[in-house]
């Protein structure tokens, strides 16, 4: 062919039309083979797979969405509210409506609806979070920031205000520790929480009761199935032409209602005589473990966790040099100073490492044989010739440090385990702080240099009158006096006395968990411990008898001073030289009626100085109103 | 012959139809081409307004794009195919500078740097859709075809050229279609079929290296496509969202408007790129089916006025604008139903948007003014 061109220049018409056409057809089987392949694959779409892929359209439109149950009440013994649902305006972004989120953000924070601090916060939540679902930046607005809002809100496309139920503690701070509170559930909380039952709640118990009984007060979350959209978006109703028929949804199960044993009054007049200082108060019931006053200043609002508050807050909180947030009452661990000196008379007779008619005469200090160092006792003159009842009524240091010697660090441990100190009473609130009760056994495995692993004679002094490596919690205390006053029978304290179903209003009642006695063989000892323990509140020399005498009631006490700083030799003492919060505890532990006891106190006050001047009085507040004397008298 | 011979009966017949034709004719309009863009197009608007989620003034403005895009058609079928053919050549290099102009002043949209505002914002890739396979024709026309392979070369610069320039916006869409309408004219030009079977084993070492200018996100289609489930709610979900739209409508289709896919925002693009899922999903197979035979009836028909075209300019202009039409219509449905990888090529007169529709139009507009003026010409 190339040579006939190159021969005839003209072109041949006939032979090219022929080509062009020979091309067409070509190039129609080549299209209509291609077109082929299309049709199969439709056919193959639409005709055989058909099936699994109408499910596959249909699955993709129905979603379950999770509906959060309704969280369960905390009352006081009596019935009274102290943790309930309130409903509130929450205000909520949806990100995918919103063009530009920093803007917007930026724009509600100089309206004072958010904080300039919390956008980036924020902004990276409305990233990571699911863009079509709500995502809350304030959980509860007042009605000046709703009405505020309700004028912008066309400026806010994408931002509303929802009605939610937010747990609201009506009574404030006063229960803040003992019942915690609910707050933003969080990543960490994730990991822990059921992400099935959650699916549709924000918020979970943190602290105190709220966490502990998070299982019964959190319910069980519903479900309904919803028509969504590629963007999980419920669409509106006018579309509900799709849906055929949907399954059945499942409406939530409410939270189980919580009874404590606290007793509301009681709380009240317990956080007054603590208000302004820093410290704890626990009171129970001895004959059965419930508590029924537990308080620990400073303290918080605990509504602020509920509804959310400014980065500015929560840090003035968390960084307040008197710790609002931290629970002294469960988890505070403080020398117990005189206190445990019932405890240790006790071990002393039963193990007779002394009796009751033994004296010994005090003259202000201690030494150990060849060795310099004198054990000081609190009054630098000495107490003359005391007996054991003396010695307790007085709280003389130098009988004890006497007796320590020959009751030994091991006994002492032993019978000051029995009473429940040294390791958390099994509260039924997480938190617990365990304490610490030394012994030879301890100090060998919990130090690793050898001469430290040793236990030195003097370390059995001090350890006598509750100083040293000795720790125990306000709550351990309160335990403890209360094992006195029941003459050695002992109950595992509990907050909670019910839970109630709310729909059949069905209450399981908590049954007292009796524990271990503490065994004393003769009961004549308890007796003369206990007097000894009421003269030291209404007895002619008693330390607290500035308090108790007078009263119309008989009781028993105890007081204690802890040293948190040691003094040197020959130093001399000077309380006001030393700063507020180097001052000594304040320590008091009590039970009355005397005869009948229904109510047993620890009360401890941070860096109050005199165990028997500012303890005792605020310990005697609480028994009188409990047992009904005074102004406070609770009934 | 037998579309012929149905014009002739109906010139034949009853007076309001002889004047139509009459009127059809003296505007140089193809009567069976013209009625077959018009159904297409009917049919489309149909289906958008379900897929633009019944959004009637989304509808008017694409029957407007639509109107604009007859009316190109129309104007350019009033255009002598040697008026065009003598035009070819600047046109070519007016594209050419214009695709230059893009690559330095165009407006960035969506990551890619395609359009051009001169007065009026267009896409000069769009022109080069036409002015290749021109250019292509008019080199061929006065040389006795088969062509030989160093004219060939000369070819292949004309489209490699603009097609290079165009896959660097990046638009690999286009640069594929423009390349592909290129191709087809040498194709029907009578290149040899040796020739075409050694370039295609040489395609595949080609595929390598076009592999390494890709941009990530082309890559990521073509392996989405190998796998669209290893990355479902990435690249693979248009694809799988897609299948189960087509997969769902079954024989007959949910029944207009009523696609759970397509209504509930499933399926991405529904309403540009993926609408053919949504007919597949509201019509079922029959309504895809019907789309496709209308399809193949106007591309039949362009084929025809091709292969009675006078010269070899208008010859391989027409097939290969039928031929280009077909790809369109293949890439698309293929994509769409997940034979071949995702790229940006709309459903031709279906898919909402306009400057595609615009040089589709004026393509058949170069049909229509082939077919009527061949008896003008010279045999």
């Amino acid at each position: 062919m190339p040579e006939l061109s190159l021969l005839l220049p003209i072109k041949d018409h006939q032979s090219e039309r022929r080509l062009f056409v020979g091309r067409v057809i070509f190039t129609s089987i080549g299209a209509t083979l291609l077109l082929g392949f299309v049709v199969a694959r439709l056919v193959q779409l639409q005709v055989f797979d058909h099936e699994l892929f109408f499910e596959k359209s249909q699955g993709n439109r129905i979603r379950i969405e999770a509906v959060p149950p309704i969280r369960g009440l905390v009352f006081d013994r009596n019935g009274r509210v102290i943790a309930e649902n309130l409903p509130a305006y929450q205000l909520e972004l949806i990100p995918e409506q919103i063009e530009d989120i920093a803007d917007t953000l930026n724009r509600l924070a100089a309206i004072d609806l958010i904080e300039f601090d919390d956008i980036p916060r924020l902004t990276e939540l409305s990233r990571s979070s699911q863009q079509f679902k709500p995502l809350t930046l304030r959980f509860r607005l007042t009605d000046k920031e709703i009405a505020n809002f309700a004028i912008q809100r066309p400026r806010f496309p994408g931002v509303d205000f929802q009605p939610r139920l937010v747990r609201h503690y009506p009574d404030g701070e006063l229960f803040a520790h003992a019942v915690g509170y609910v707050g933003a559930i969080s990543t960490a909380d994730l990991q822990r929480l059921d992400t099935a039952r959650y699916a549709g709640t924000s918020h979970t118990g943190k602290t105190g009761v709220e966490n502990s009984y998070e299982s019964d007060l959190h319910g069980d979350a519903g479900y309904r199935h919803v028509i969504t959209n590629a963007r999980g978006r419920q669409v509106p109703a006018d579309t509900r032409e799709l849906v055929d028929s949907l399954p059945a949804d499942r409406v939530p199960g409410p939270g189980s209602n919580i009874y404590l044993s606290l007793d509301l009054d009681l709380q009240k007049v317990a956080f007054a005589a603590l208000a302004g200082r820093r410290g704890a108060i626990v009171a129970l019931d001895p004959w059965n473990g419930e508590i029924l006053a537990l308080v620990s200043t400073p303290s918080f609002d605990p509504n602020l966790f509920a509804v959310g508050m400014t980065r500015a807050q929560y840090a003035a909180l968390r960084d307040n040099i008197d710790r609002p947030l931290f629970n002294r009452a469960v988890s505070g661990t403080y020398p117990p100073g005189s206190t445990i000196k019932p405890m240790l008379s006790l071990a002393a007779l039963e193990t007779g490492a002394t009796n009751l008619t033994r004296k010994t005469v005090c003259i202000g200090y201690f030494r150990l044989p060849n060795d310099e160092h004198r054990y000081r006792d609190w009054k630098p003159e000495g107490h003359g010739a005391v007996d054991l009842h003396d010695a307790i009524e007085q709280s003389c240091d130098v009988y004890f440090y006497e007796l320590s010697i020959k009751l030994g660090i091991d006994n002492m441990h032993d019978y000051l385990t029995r009473f429940g100190l040294g390791s958390a009473t099994g509260l039924d609130v997480r938190g617990e702080g365990a304490g610490l009760v030394p012994s030879r056994e301890w100090k060998r495995k919990n130090f690793s240099n050898r001469d430290d692993q040793r236990w030195y004679h003097g370390e059995t002094v001090i350890a006598s009158i509750g100083q040293g490596f000795m720790l125990a919690t306000p709550l351990q205390l309160a335990a403890a006096v209360g094992t006195l006053a029941t003459r050695g029978i002992r109950y595992r304290p509990h907050l909670v006395a019910a839970i109630e179903d709310p729909l059949t209003g069905i209450r399981e009642w908590i049954q007292p968990e009796r524990l271990d006695d503490v065994e004393i063989s003769n009961d004549f000892y308890w007796q003369n411990v206990l007097d000894a323990m009421h003269d030291v509140m209404q007895g002619p020399r008693g330390t607290a008898r500035a308090v108790g005498t007078g009263a119309p009631y008989k009781m028993a006490g105890k007081s204690g001073t802890s040293q948190i700083v040691s003094i040197a030799q020959d130093a001399q003492y000077d309380e006001d030289a030393l700063a507020e919060r180097l001052r000594d505890h304040a320590l008091f532990i009590a039970f009355a009626p005397f005869d009948n006891p229904r109510i047993a106190v620890a009360v401890i006050v941070e860096n109050g100085r005199s165990g028997s001047g500012v303890a005792a009085p605020i310990a005697k507040a609480v028994m009188d109103a409990y047992l009904g004397y005074g102004d406070n008298a609770i009934r | 012959m037998r579309l012929g011979d149905d014009r002739r009966i109906l010139s034949s017949g009853t007076a309001p139809l002889s004047s139509f034709s009459e009127l059809g004719h003296r505007l140089n309009v193809d009567g069976p081409l013209l009625g077959g863009l018009l159904l297409i197009c009917g049919f489309g608007l149909f289906v958008l307004y379900s897929a633009a989620g019944e959004n009637s003034r989304l509808l008017v403005n694409q029957a407007i794009r639509l109107g604009v895009a007859l009316a190109v058609m129309l104007i350019v079928a009033q255009l002598p195919p040697d008026f065009l053919r003598r035009w070819t050549p600047w046109g070519y290099l007016a594209g050419l500078i214009l695709l230059m102009l893009v690559l330095t002043k165009g407006d960035v949209g969506q990551g890619a740097r395609r359009w051009l505002d001169i007065g009026i914002r267009f896409q000069p890739s769009e022109v080069m859709k036409l002015a290749v396979p021109m250019m292509a024709a008019w080199f061929l026309h006065d040389r006795q075809i088969p062509p030989r392979v160093g004219q060939l070369l000369i070819i292949a610069a004309f489209i490699s050229v603009p097609t290079v320039l165009i896959a660097r916006q990046p638009d690999l869409g286009t640069a594929v279609l423009v390349a592909a309408s290129g191709v087809i004219v040498v194709v029907l030009a009578g290149m040899s079929f040796r020739l075409i079977a050694g370039l295609g084993l040489l395609a595949v070492p080609g595929a390598l290296v076009l592999w390494n200018f890709m941009k990530d996100y082309q890559k990521q289609r073509v392996l989405t496509l190998l796998n669209p489930d290893s990355d479902p709610l990435g690249a693979g979900y248009n694809i799988i969202q897609s299948k189960i739209a087509i997969g769902s409508g079954g024989l007959f289709g949910k029944g207009w408007t009523n696609g759970s896919q397509a209504h509930l925002e499933f399926l991405p693009e529904r309403h540009t790129d993926f609408i053919f899922a949504v007919l597949g999903e509201e019509f079922g197979l029959f309504g895809v089916l019907t789309l496709l035979a209308l399809y193949m009836f106007v591309i039949g028909r362009g084929l025809y006025i091709a292969a009675q075209a006078p010269d070899t300019y208008s010859r391989l202009l027409a097939g290969t604008i039928s031929l280009t039409f077909f790809v369109y219509v293949f890439v698309n449905t293929a994509m769409v139903t997940g034979l071949v990888p995702v790229v940006g090529v709309p459903l031709p007169l279906v898919s909402f948007g306009g400057t595609s529709m615009v040089t589709l139009m004026a393509g058949f507009g170069i049909l229509m003014s082939i077919h009527s003026h061949r008896k003008l010409l010279p045999h």
